[in-house]
């Protein structure tokens, strides 16, 4: 968990300013050159995310090849299992993802200097982690509709997973709110810190709430064996998916460092102009 | 001044303006009364045994959506006149705010739920058995608990914010969804509704406690970061 993130960050642009940034014009230590600095502007992607990338399209082939057609279909769920190859990616991804901001949220707190650099690691990773959720709980209630016969269990994990994906939608809500970026900051990592002590909290409590009132509850996955080319297949589609991950997050976090700067901008300006607007006439 | 004076002023300060603006008992008391008979309504009230058996989780719904009101208006006195600012400005301990805004919650909270059982018992004819009484009290005590530290949190958290109204419930409901369980299943047990045994309800007054523990903790590291924006 730790090494994504840790990497994401080496790979920032140095350049990319944490606060009161007004040079827009050099958000990746743009080269002097003129016409190099217009087309490092116009993108966040830098040679490393390039190729992480790419290698993620060509690994994305690769899981559509293996999950679709070199897989075998399985014994009882027949087609409706390769589902699976987007489903448990997706919510791997998705676990992942909130860890990482709950992580990110806890670094940005405890470190004294207060980098804005973590709190929007652990905003992208949110919203990222949000989006994979939704990809989760759609194929899966789909998968389960095929398997199940219907399209929602109230099993523990299931459950825990709404959960989830509410309670970051309102992570989100919460860091779209406004005010200072360091406002900003403190609150969504106080909240992103305070979600992580909840989820185990509720799956806990619902976990307890099913088993003592019905038997057995269906596990997705849980006494079936799973074959060789299904289990290479599921590999591959964690691996891609977290590539995409962290291409993701790298540039999200960049987006979200230039938008800070252009409001820093915006209000520098807006300043600049009040004060000209006092001066003796 | 140390922690434990600071949330005793704290907590009296908020009570007293409960007391004197009498906002609870002629607003909020009456919303969850009229929430207990609509209730009735959504479900049937020909069928009596249907309500018993529901009652328990009816009284945690009326009090959660009341908690939710509870804590607007908790934090509205507070950023009102900018009180939360003189509060930091003074430079006491946040923890003892977190616990005194908590404490006088708790009070809010738990006079609102003894009203409310008493309107299942009016209502829905709950029957309160004589081998429960402590598991129900204590049950009722630990759910506030919880709930009053989660709410102050979040009411803190939300706090001074443009549209706190409408985000509120939203961070505010996942959360405390275990209480709504772990209080449900233990007012069950003490009630003796349908076939709960009063054994089944001490584990879940322990998820009880082991939340607001958790959350207590939280909340008193977390407020000094979070009133200090």
């Amino acid at each position: 968990m730790s090494t994504t993130a840790n990497t994401a960050s080496t790979d920032v642009p140095p350049a990319v300013p944490t606060s009161n940034a007004a040079d827009l014009t050099q958000p990746s230590g743009a080269p002097p050159s003129a016409k190099k600095t217009r087309r490092r502007t116009s993108g966040t992607g830098t040679r490393a995310t390039r190729v992480l990338g790419i290698s993620s399209l060509i690994g994305l082939v690769w899981l559509v090849a293996f999950g679709l057609a070199f897989s075998p279909a399985d014994y009882l769920q027949k087609q409706a299992v390769r589902i699976m190859y987007i489903h448990v990616p997706g919510a791997w991804l998705a676990f992942l993802a909130f860890g990482v901001t709950a992580l990110c949220s806890g670094v940005y707190l405890s470190k004294p200097g207060r980098s804005l650099i973590w709190d929007r690691f652990a905003g992208a990773s949110a919203e990222i982690g949000v989006v994979f959720m939704a990809v989760t709980l759609v194929t899966g209630s789909l998968w389960g509709r095929l398997t199940w016969g219907v399209y929602w269990q109230w099993d523990a994990l299931l459950t825990t997973t709404a959960f989830m994906f509410v309670t970051y939608i309102g992570y989100i809500a919460v860091r779209n709110l406004g005010g200072t970026p360091q406002a900003r900051a403190k609150r969504s990592a106080v909240l992103g810190l305070v979600a992580a002590l909840e989820i185990p909290l509720v799956h806990f409590s619902v976990n307890w709430w099913r088993t003592l009132h019905q038997k057995a509850t269906i596990t997705p996955g849980g006494d079936t064996k799973i074959g060789g080319l299904m289990l290479f297949s599921l590999m591959i589609g964690v691996v891609v998916f977290t590539m995409i991950y962290a291409w993701l997050l790298i540039h999200r976090q960049r987006v979200l460092a230039m938008r800070d700067a252009v409001e820093a901008h915006g209000l520098d300006r807006a300043l600049e102009e009040r004060r000209h607007e006092g001066a003796p006439r | 001044m140390n922690t434990w004076n600071v949330a005793k002023l704290v907590a009296a300060k908020d009570l007293r303006i409960e007391a004197r603006s009498r906002v609870i008992t002629n607003q909020v008391l009456p919303f969850a009364a009229i929430a207990m008979v609509m209730f009735a309504f959504a479900l049937d009230n020909e069928n009596d045994a249907l309500l018993v058996q529901v009652a328990p989780g009816l009284i945690w719904l009326a009090t959660l959506f009341s908690l939710l009101i509870l804590v607007q208006r908790s934090f509205a006195i507070e950023t009102a006149d900018g009180a939360i600012d003189a509060l930091r400005v003074a430079g006491i301990d946040p923890g003892g705010i977190f616990l005194g805004k908590a404490a006088a919650l708790a009070a809010q909270l738990v006079a609102l739920e003894t009203i409310l059982i008493g309107a299942a018992v009016l209502l829905y004819h709950t029957e309160i058995r004589l081998g429960g009484v402590v598991l129900l009290v204590t049950t009722v005590l630990a759910a506030t608990c919880g709930l009053a530290f989660v709410g102050t949190l979040y009411g803190g958290l939300a706090a001074g914010i443009k549209g706190r109204e409408t985000l509120l419930p939203l961070l505010l409901l996942p959360v405390v969804a275990p209480v709504l369980i772990g209080a449900t299943r233990a007012l069950e047990a003490a009630f003796g509704t349908g076939k709960a045994v009063l054994a089944d309800g001490w584990p879940w007054l322990g998820l009880l406690i082991t939340f607001a523990a958790a959350f207590g903790v939280v909340g008193v590291l977390a407020f000094g970061p979070l009133l200090d924006e």
